[in-house]
């Protein structure tokens, strides 16, 4: 399987404060790479490089094997992102929505990527509901939609379950789950949902202070931190002093 | 009690925006009117033969203002539905957003403009197109002061987040009182009128001016309306391509709206 997503020692730095420093990785085709960190460990700032939000300081970022700087609106077009803080404009009907982020995405079949869509994300209903009239369920797989109007190659997600009841949690991480199983696409999950980073990720990336601590399976890091599952060995990790470097 | 009054002082003195807010909405409030009392205190004759003037100076300011704010108004939209991330990590380049709202900024301030303009006839039996042709080449570059104006507010809500916003508000009013639109230039004190003339808004309204009291047209103020504007331009663009790179520097594109 090919590397569709390489970071390469890279660094951010707000002024005085280095937020990230230094930090390497790889997504593989069909891989699930779980991002995890106490809050303020670097987790937003990574994906914000990754998107092209934010300037590294230094280090580099290859998408599909194309640099990110110099590329960024290529990159963009194979690339998605989802957030509990960010939203769809909640005047817009969930349609209108979908249409206008297929227009920026340049999808030549709106039309029935969003009938593709609503039929995955049992959004058929709500098609013609005002976004913000909808219950934040419904926004989340209306975000999930939209994230995935342009088919992208790496998806990008921050908390995607975070406020969902357990229902719709595990909806959305079975359609992660197939969806990334049928495209062959790279997730990149940020989470403090340790039980759907068990469920999901094959492989775990430990951030804290702005560097990668520790990093392994799931299984493997329950058995090296000698705990009993994730949730122990986040805490573990966080309260500890830096591992690995 | 105390501590609502704390969470808003709080507020306030951790943003410049919002102090300067405070300072120069009276201060161009007095500023204008005192110009304008004191104009028509010593020129009360000035409009006798031209009604309608004001009427047309205002829908020309108007439209300046709607232009501005509409261009704004696209902009904030994105940070109140928080959907500024969505639009910036689109595949659009940065002229590319510019374009769509400059041509979004135009379509909205022709929706305000139009009935207005079809009621003053009617209603106060003035008509602005008698401003001739050259009512064309006025609006026109008042359109591009308003888009520019526009752009620079934006430049700096990317480089400051959302505490830019009151400022996003008042350019236009903060403008006004060297914009000379309701009085000629000489009304203002020396220093004043140095600053108005390196304003496109001075000529243009001293255009419209001419055309409706003196029946004439003076070629020159179109020119360097267009020529400030042209420069002006040039320079919000700049400023908004660097605002974008201070903010993907400073973290302010993922952290907008909250």
């Amino acid at each position: 399987m090919k590397n569709l997503v390489e970071v390469k020692n890279i660094k951010k730095n707000y002024g005085k404060n280095e937020a990230v420093k230094g930090i390497s990785f790889n997504i593989k085709e069909d891989e699930i790479l779980g991002l995890l960190g106490p809050n303020g460990s670097g987790k937003t700032t990574t994906i914000g490089m990754l998107l092209g939000l934010l300037k590294p300081t230094s280090g580099e970022i290859f998408i599909n094997g194309q640099k990110l700087e110099g590329n960024r609106i290529e990159i963009l077009e194979q690339i998605n992102f989802i957030s509990p803080y960010i939203e769809l404009p909640k005047k817009l009907t969930v349609k209108q929505n979908l249409t206008v982020y297929g227009k920026l995405y340049k999808i030549n079949n709106i039309n029935e990527r969003i009938e593709f869509l609503s039929e995955k994300l049992r959004l058929e209903e709500l098609l013609n509901s005002i976004t913000g009239e909808l219950s934040s369920g419904q926004k989340n797989r209306v975000s999930l939609a939209k994230a995935l109007i342009n088919e992208p190659k790496v998806l990008l997600l921050d908390e995607p379950t975070a406020s969902l009841d357990p229902e719709v949690g595990d909806f959305v991480r079975s359609f992660l789950e197939d969806y990334k199983k049928e495209k062959k696409i790279s997730i990149l999950l940020a989470s403090h949902n340790m039980n759907e980073v068990t469920r999901l990720c094959k492989s775990i990336l430990m951030m804290k202070d702005g560097i990668i601590i520790d990093e392994g399976n799931p299984e493997e890091l329950i058995n090296k931190h000698g705990r009993k599952n994730l949730e122990e060995v986040f805490l573990k990790l966080s309260r500890s002093k830096n591992e690995l470097n | 009690m105390y501590g609502l009054f704390l969470r808003h002082f709080y507020l306030i003195t951790r943003s410049f925006p919002r102090i300067l807010d405070l300072v120069y909405w009276p201060t161009i409030q007095i500023t204008l009117w005192g110009f304008i009392s004191n104009f028509f205190a010593t020129h009360t004759t000035y409009y006798n033969n031209a009604v309608g003037v004001i009427l047309t100076c205002a829908i020309l300011y108007d439209f300046l203002f709607r232009t501005s704010i509409g261009f704004n108004m696209l902009f904030l939209e994105e940070i109140w539905s928080r959907n500024f991330t969505n639009l910036f990590i689109a595949p659009m380049k940065i002229g590319e957003i510019l374009t769509s709202l400059v041509a979004t900024a135009l379509i909205r301030a022709l929706i305000g403009l139009i009935p207005a303009v079809l009621l003053t006839s009617p209603l106060f039996g003035i008509s602005i197109l008698d401003l001739g042709i050259f009512l064309f080449f006025l609006f026109l570059s008042l359109y591009l002061f308003g888009i520019t104006l526009g752009i620079l507010v934006s430049a700096g809500l990317l480089r400051y987040g959302p505490s830019f916003e009151n400022i996003a508000w008042s350019t236009m009013f903060l403008l006004a009182p060297f914009g000379c639109i309701y009085y000629p230039i000489e009304i203002l004190p020396e220093v004043f009128q140095k600053i108005a003339y390196l304003l496109p808004l001075v000529y243009i309204f001293e255009e419209a001016r001419n055309i409706l009291i003196n029946q004439t047209v003076d070629i020159q103020n179109i020119y360097y309306a267009f020529m400030w504007n042209a420069v002006y331009f040039v320079l919000s663009i700049a400023l908004f391509y660097y605002s974008f790179n201070v903010a993907k520097n400073k973290g302010t594109l993922i952290n907008m709206g909250e």
